[in-house]
């Protein structure tokens, strides 16, 4: 607790720079031209990840994943990457599992909701090979929000009084206007944001369907953004109607074209989530030596995400489901199931 | 009228929802909780997911608290900071939590089990449980009963109960009038004292002991003084979460403890 005392802080250590300068000297180089960013994700991933960085995922854990990219960060062995695990349920598992991460911002991992916990993910932790700092999801949101308004920290009404804050790296301040305490939460800027979208056109201008989490924020909070996308559309489509642009292109820095993208997570009005493939994983990252077969048939010897979705079922199991994220009643549901 | 624990459990969880009132859920028993009562005494309840769904017509259990299905026919599909904010300006009543131990106060472990540096076990973390607790007016708890989670210390707060007792919330900085409301579990529901801000037994359920509320217990309980039989589900209860709300038996299938 002394420690805890002394800096009027939790003692957990900040992974990110908080610096707004620094930030717009970063956006100060970053292109603003309208170009062709159209690129497939082994190159989005070998230009723009680089070791060491620190990555942000787009999404919800299982909800609008973009699970091509973790894949190939796995394949092309990128290492010592820094996460922010805004819940990160199957985005975590597959970097835990690929030993590609060496500290996250915690505020919900390991496990994957109802479904259970991951023992790989839980490894890294319970044998100490991970730097660990706690967080709450609304803390990590606004920490998107304080970077993405280009300001270095965000007070909030949060995580007083337990031990988040203290294995934290917030601070306590008082408010200048009203005396009240209030939780400082410094600025989060990713090195780089990776996002799955439902459409977007060549330039980087993307739209989303259903719920966004905090992907507003994540992709202008982020100095570099990779983009996956169901569909590719024409400039003309997004200027059809300029309200639905949830990310101007000028965030953006690649765009990949990736049809089931968010497999096996869930995409809203598109596809349900695969429940058995999602089983699969847990049964098999359970211990090293099922882990290890287990990622070479599905990501190490596959050559793309595509061949990854043969291996899983492809078309057909693609279509039901299709089918099941647009059932219409319980027993159309019962149906499927069975 | 034959009902299990978890059925019981989540009957009782419903009542506590008021028609008209706001409540942010996550998946299983909370879920099932929420969507009984709007089928039953308040159909103006607001259901909210911390993903950003507000007000779906959920037409079956999600299985993330980010699924499409938590804003099937919503009013919004939102975002996280929306909803976190609309707890921040106090405009939601309930919260629903679990966690693997809580202590007398209604502190939340759901983080670690032994050392921080080097656990026993690693659980998920705070997710959205920390903000929720800090920031509804009243958190509910439904949670098996035993010794391992009914525990004298948690070995880490995650998400703030009241804390070490009267007053404490207040001095840290969390905004007034929040905290624990009810703790419902598969022996009895609980509520909170008001002066020493402890767990106290409201109501035992039917065929259930003291002695085996004291055993399953690892902290000093109060007890009420109007200490009831807690209240088993109707008919018309039973029949709307087996028919409606869950006929998978997804969450009511399985053991409540």
């Amino acid at each position: 607790m002394s420690e805890l005392l002394a800096n009027g802080g939790g003692i957990g250590k900040l992974f990110t720079d908080p610096d707004p300068d620094k930030a717009r000297e970063y956006f100060r180089s970053k292109s603003r031209v309208m170009k062709d960013k159209v690129m497939d994700v082994k190159q989005a991933v070998s230009l723009f990840i680089q070791d060491g960085d620190y990555v942000s995922i787009g999404g919800f854990g299982t909800n609008r994943i973009p699970t091509a990219v973790l894949h190939e960060i796995l394949r092309q062995g990128k290492k010592e990457l820094g996460l922010s695990g805004h819940t990160a349920t199957h985005d975590f598992q597959i970097l835990a599992a690929g030993g590609a991460i060496n500290r996250v911002d915690v505020a919900y991992v390991v496990g994957l909701e109802a479904r259970g916990l991951s023992k790989a993910a839980r490894r890294l932790f319970e044998e100490a090979k991970i730097e660990v700092c706690e967080w709450t999801n609304a803390a990590l949101a606004w920490r998107y929000r304080a970077a993405a308004m280009g300001i270095p920290f965000i007070p909030a009404r949060v995580m007083f009084g337990t031990d988040t804050f203290k294995y934290s790296a917030a601070k306590v301040v008082n408010c200048p206007f009203t005396g009240k305490r209030l939780l400082a939460l410094p600025a989060l800027y990713p090195d780089v944001a990776i996002i799955h979208v439902h459409r977007a056109d060549k330039y980087g201008n993307a739209q989303i369907d259903g719920i966004t989490v905090s992907d507003f924020d994540v992709a202008r909070a982020a100095k570099r953004v990779i983009l996956t996308t169901e569909r590719i559309i024409d400039n003309e489509e997004i200027r059809k109607d300029p309200s639905r642009t949830f990310i101007p292109y000028y965030c953006v820095d690649a765009v990949c074209h990736v049809p089931y993208g968010s497999y096996p997570g869930n995409m809203p009005y598109e596809y349900f989530s695969d429940e058995d493939h999602l089983k699969e994983w847990l049964a098999s990252d359970g211990h090293p030596s099922t882990l290890e077969p287990f990622l070479q048939k599905y990501i190490l010897n596959t050559k793309d995400f595509s061949e990854y979705l043969e291996v899983c079922g492809g078309e057909k199991r693609l279509l039901e489901l299709r089918r099941l994220e647009f059932f219409q009643d319980e027993e159309e549901l019962d149906q499927l199931a069975m | 009228m034959d009902y299990n624990a978890m059925e019981l459990m989540i009957c009782l969880a419903s009542r506590i929802l008021e028609d008209g009132s706001t409540v942010v859920v996550g998946t299983g028993a909370p879920c099932a909780a929420a969507m009984l009562a709007q089928k039953t005494h308040a159909p103006n309840l607001m259901i909210l997911f911390e993903a950003g769904g507000i007000g779906p017509q959920l037409p079956t259990m999600p299985i993330s608290v980010g699924d499409s299905r938590t804003f099937h026919k919503a009013i919004m599909a939102s975002s996280m900071p929306e909803i976190m904010e609309t707890c921040q300006r106090g405009l939601i009543d309930y919260c629903f939590l679990g966690g693997a131990q809580i202590d007398k106060y209604g502190n939340i472990n759901s983080t670690v089990i032994g050392d921080f540096k080097q656990p026993k076990v690693r659980f998920p973390g705070s997710g959205g449980a920390n903000d929720l607790a800090s920031l509804c007016w009243r958190t509910l708890v439904i949670t098996p009963h035993d010794v391992r989670r009914f525990v004298d210390k948690v070995d880490f707060i995650t998400t703030p109960g009241y804390l070490t007792g009267p007053g404490a919330r207040g001095d840290a900085g969390l905004p007034p009038d929040t905290g624990p409301y009810k703790v419902i579990t598969n022996l009895c529901v609980l509520g909170f004292d008001l002066k020493t801000k402890q767990m106290k037994v409201e109501s035992i359920h039917p065929g259930i002991t003291k002695e085996d509320i004291i055993k399953n217990t690892g902290f000093e309980l109060l007890w009420d003084e109007d200490l009831r039989t807690s209240l088993p589900p109707t008919e018309e209860e039973l029949r709307i979460l087996r028919e409606e709300v869950d006929p998978m038996r997804y969450i009511i299938g399985r053991q409540a403890s």
